[in-house]
């Protein structure tokens, strides 16, 4: 069942343009051409290798493209290096957890508010009142609207390194919201959840998107298809560094030629129901 | 006695005319902004609530109640965790003049349809879009249910049903009602007296469907009122609320007890951090059931194995010093200069932290009780310092009708009855009760209240008897007794607490009515048999293969045989299998407070007793588990029968 689109207007809010990106004489993207609007959750599927973690790097600054640009809110920011693109709103979560194991988790989501603290080294050397207003502050965001919507008060004062697998991605989706981004990229939030924290994070991720207070844009990387099409608004199918299309879910699961190459083969069909 | 204690509450005089909200509104005008009536930790933070905000939720709550049209004598319905909201929904439904009834948190949708349309529901108060789902689920086929209302906005963005209400709406529709009619509220408050009824409390039942216990406003007030005569608390104390409302002990801790003496009532930020928060509340008075203090046990007992080689020998140091000093006194003998300073060294190294680990060191009385405890749990608190008591009651009284006193206590009994309470023992062996707090009958169930309510008398079901000291000792439920195979009645349960002293035994059910020999099923603790597996670099990888282990069956028996030790011979277990499963129950298995389901379990199990009782050494089982959200999952395995012999 897929899900109507969002209505807003139909503002773009990144857009890639011809993107081509290669690895000696591998081509991982061949011209890639992706729109994402406003308010939606947009996938991208694909069979491994397809590209799409690739994608992902090139759109947050971890690769640069050889060819095309990359557009977020108009502005083309291919010159521009990881941190200041999450500067500007676009935050992530890996594949494979990268969080700090030896933090709490109160703190790896404090990394994420880093961006926005404003005092200077020197106040916050010695910890005067501007900085201690401020982590009160940002705490106070953290705990409000970060923890109280992942659910993970009590564990908010356990070393990362310690949790179970499925927390750990918990926290690490919470670090990425306390950048409070535009555009959150998701690459397979999913891969290695049992049933109930896939069906946890599925809810997240809604919220997330749904949520008046969050309303942030989704771009989500998934091999779960059941998932992939309950949440998303549009699907973009990726193959061998060729798109194969865009469109609602609907489309997708109907286009003979996604059938073909990605959804006919069964064992890649694969949904948890 | 205790002496008569300066600082304690205002005694409160319990009339014939005083009602739960009469007494609510005396208290929060009397303690108003100034004085913390109950705190939530939310967002990391303890939150206090002043007695005046308490009363102002109260008034808005209740009269948007009115305003949806609540007749006096309508039905209100609570589901969801220990918070603020839920207690205030309560006092709300009695102060509009309804009768309140409490879900257990965790009741199936089953469940929840049959107390909603028995009980003829017209409000349902639920958390958030958990309940919410349950209770749209069943309100098709309970056409009573008008309204739902729900408090917790997370997820509730894309339900526009018009059964539903938020929280915040019905205060707001409150709000409206107080301005155009002011004195509205106290007029609703003053009406009624003290036996109308203010609760139907549904009981959990080990052996049918829930009953409906109608309770009035005296039969709480009086509970309450006599506990504290008992063991005064002061106003300035602290209690955590954490336990499930539609328990009776709860109730009574938190409306019966808390209001008349005005303590602060604490609510965890969630379920799974309760204990976290005990701790930092540090509360003065507790009662839990003995689950609660099983677990307490278990983690001790486990984190004594991890520990240190010092560090256990001083704990084992201060158990032996701990234990001596308890049983002086339980034998009321004195105790010697040199143990009293032996127990302060093991006050000082040991007990001290070990108490405030658990949550425990400021606590003046701690009660179990809803089940049996056995009497190591029940040493083992002692000898560290905690002044546990054992009560007997049921919801049928209210709370409860029979408790320790101080310097009197007896791990084998449960005390001596409160005041304004008679305890008898009828010549079949069964305990009768009268007393004030006597409930009023079952609702919609004439046979039963027949059966339990004779010339004033409340028939329990329980065996038991008084002893010399005047003290009751309940044996077990009637139709629970075991005959042995030397003839001698035996308490099953006596034995079950006994296995369950085992850090590794989670639950256990013996069987052994009128047969040659005892037999024990076995559910270990996962978490704690998994940490001993992981260390022993035995794989696993469900609960199911884990209890199926040769070493885990090898373990379990070395469990068995120290609870076998100092039984007499025909009472011995001599035969156990494991469980491929935790009793739970969500299957019926156990009542919602944790009481095993004798009969159902004896059914439902039948294939397992009879290959204990038979040459066999595996039974095949194939079955399937329900969880709580309906799904169903296929279990087919072999169980091993181990037989122990001497």
């Amino acid at each position: 069942m897929a899900r109507t689109e969002p209505v807003q207007d139909n503002e773009i809010l990144l857009e890639l343009k011809d993107i081509e990106m290669t690895f000696g004489k591998v081509t991982a993207l061949a011209g890639v051409n992706l729109k994402i609007r406003k308010g939606e959750i947009h996938s991208v599927i694909g069979p491994n290798g397809a590209g799409k973690t690739v994608m992902m790097n090139c759109i947050n600054g971890l690769y640069r493209p050889q060819k095309g640009s990359i557009y977020f809110k108009g502005e083309k920011i291919n010159h521009l290096n990881p941190h200041q693109r999450s500067r500007l709103g676009i935050s992530r979560t890996f594949q494979k957890v990268e969080v700090f194991g030896g933090m709490t988790v109160l703190d790896n989501i404090r990394l994420g508010r880093h961006i926005h603290m404003k005092s200077g080294i020197v106040s916050g050397a010695w910890y005067l009142g501007k900085s201690f207003r401020e982590e009160i502050e940002h705490r106070r965001f953290i705990e409000e609207e970060i923890i109280d919507l992942l659910e993970i008060e009590q564990i908010r004062h356990k070393p990362v390194g310690m949790l179970p697998y499925g927390l750990q991605k918990r926290v690490e989706l919470g670090r990425a919201l306390a950048l409070e981004p535009e555009l959150l990229i998701l690459d397979e939030p999913l891969a290695g959840l049992n049933l109930e924290e896939v069906e946890d994070m599925a809810r997240f991720i809604l919220d997330i998107n749904e949520e008046e207070r969050w309303k942030v844009t989704c771009l989500l990387v998934e091999h779960d298809m059941g998932v992939v099409m309950d949440l998303s608004h549009r699907v973009f199918v990726l193959n061998f560094g060729n798109m194969i299309m865009d469109g609602t879910p609907e489309e997708v699961q109907n286009n003979p030629e996604v059938i073909k190459a990605y959804l006919g083969e069964e064992d890649l069909y694969a949904t948890r129901r | 006695m205790q002496p008569e204690d300066k600082t304690a509450a205002t005694r409160i005089e319990i009339t014939e005319d005083l009602t739960i909200p009469k007494l609510f509104y005396m208290q929060a005008r009397r303690y108003g902004p100034q004085r913390v009536a109950m705190r939530e930790k939310q967002y990391g933070i303890w939150r206090p609530i002043t007695w005046q905000q308490y009363l102002d939720n109260v008034k808005h709550i209740a009269l948007g109640l009115i305003k949806l049209g609540l007749k006096k004598g309508d039905k209100v319905s609570m589901i969801g965790d220990n918070r603020p909201e839920g207690l205030w929904a309560e006092m709300a439904t009695l102060c509009a003049g309804g009768i309140g009834v409490w879900l257990f948190q965790d009741c199936l949708i089953e469940e929840v349809r049959y107390i909603i349309d028995h009980s003829d529901t017209r409000f349902l108060f639920g958390e958030g879009q958990e309940e919410v789902d349950k209770a749209l689920s069943i309100i098709d086929e309970c056409p009573k249910l008008d309204k739902i209302i729900w408090d917790d906005p997370k997820g509730m963005r894309n339900y526009h049903q018009d059964c539903l209400l938020s929280l915040k709406n019905l205060v707001e529709m409150g709000k409206q009602l107080d301005k155009d009619q002011p004195d509205l509220f106290e007029k609703l408050i003053n009406r009624g007296t003290g036996k109308d009824v203010a609760l139907l409390f549904y009981t959990s039942g080990t052996t049918s469907l829930p009953k409906g216990a109608l309770l009035s406003h005296n039969n709480m007030l009086t509970m309450g009122r006599h506990l504290m005569d008992v063991d005064p608390c002061k106003d300035t104390d602290d209690y955590v609320s954490y336990l499930p409302f539609a328990w009776i002990g709860e109730q009574m801790m938190s409306i019966s007890c808390g209001l008349q003496i005005g303590y602060t009532i604490n609510f965890p930020e969630e379920p799974e951090t309760a204990r976290e928060n005990i701790r930092e509340i540090g509360p003065h008075v507790m009662f839990a059931p003995p689950r609660m203090y099983e677990q307490m046990t278990r983690e001790v007992q486990v984190k004594y194995l991890d520990s240190s080689w010092t560090k256990r020998k001083f704990y084992e140091f201060s158990q032996k010093v701990g234990y001596h000093v308890a049983d002086l006194k339980f034998d009321k003998k004195p105790i010697p200069w040199y143990w009293r300073f032996l127990e302060w060294i093991a006050y000082i190294t040991v007990q001290r932290k070990l108490k405030d680990h658990l949550g425990l060191s400021r606590v003046r009385n701690a009660y179990t009780g809803g089940a049996a405890m056995g009497p190591d749990h029940f040493r083992f608190f002692h000898a560290m310092g905690v002044n546990l008591k054992q009560i007997y009651g049921q919801t049928e009284v209210a709370g409860i009708s029979v408790v320790h006193r101080n310097g009197d206590i007896k791990f084998d009994t449960v005390g001596k009855p409160i005041p304004g309470t008679e305890i008898r023992i009828t010549e079949e062996g069964e305990i009768i009760t009268r007393s004030p707090s006597v409930f009023l009958g079952y609702y919609k169930n004439p046979e039963a209240t027949a059966k339990a309510l004779r010339d004033g008398w409340l028939h329990s079901d329980d065996k038991g008897f008084v002893d010399d000291d005047g003290h009751l000792v309940v044996f077990d439920r009637t139709k629970d007794v075991f005959t042995l195979r030397d003839g001698k009645p035996f308490s099953p349960q006596y034995l079950e607490t006994r296995l369950k002293f085992s850090p590794y035994i989670k639950d256990s059910w013996v069987i052994g009515h009128n047969r040659d020999y005892i037999t024990a099923v076995m559910c270990i603790d996962y978490s704690v048999v998994g940490k001993w597996a992981d260390e022993k670099k035995i794989n696993y990888t469900s609960y199911q293969e884990l209890s199926q282990h040769e070493e885990v069956y090898d373990l379990v028996e070395e469990q068995i045989r120290q609870a076998n030790k100092d039984l007499p011979e025909a009472a011995k277990v001599r035969k156990f299998t494991n469980l491929y499963k935790e009793l739970d129950p969500d299957d019926d298995e156990l009542t919602r407070t944790r009481k095993l389901r004798r009969a159902f379990v004896e059914k439902r199990y039948q294939d397992i007793v009879d290959a204990l009782y038979s040459d066999v050494n595996t039974v095949h089982i194939d079955t399937t588990i329900k969880y709580e959200d309906g799904r169903e999952s296929r279990i087919n395995t072999d169980l091993q029968i181990r037989k122990i012999t001497d």
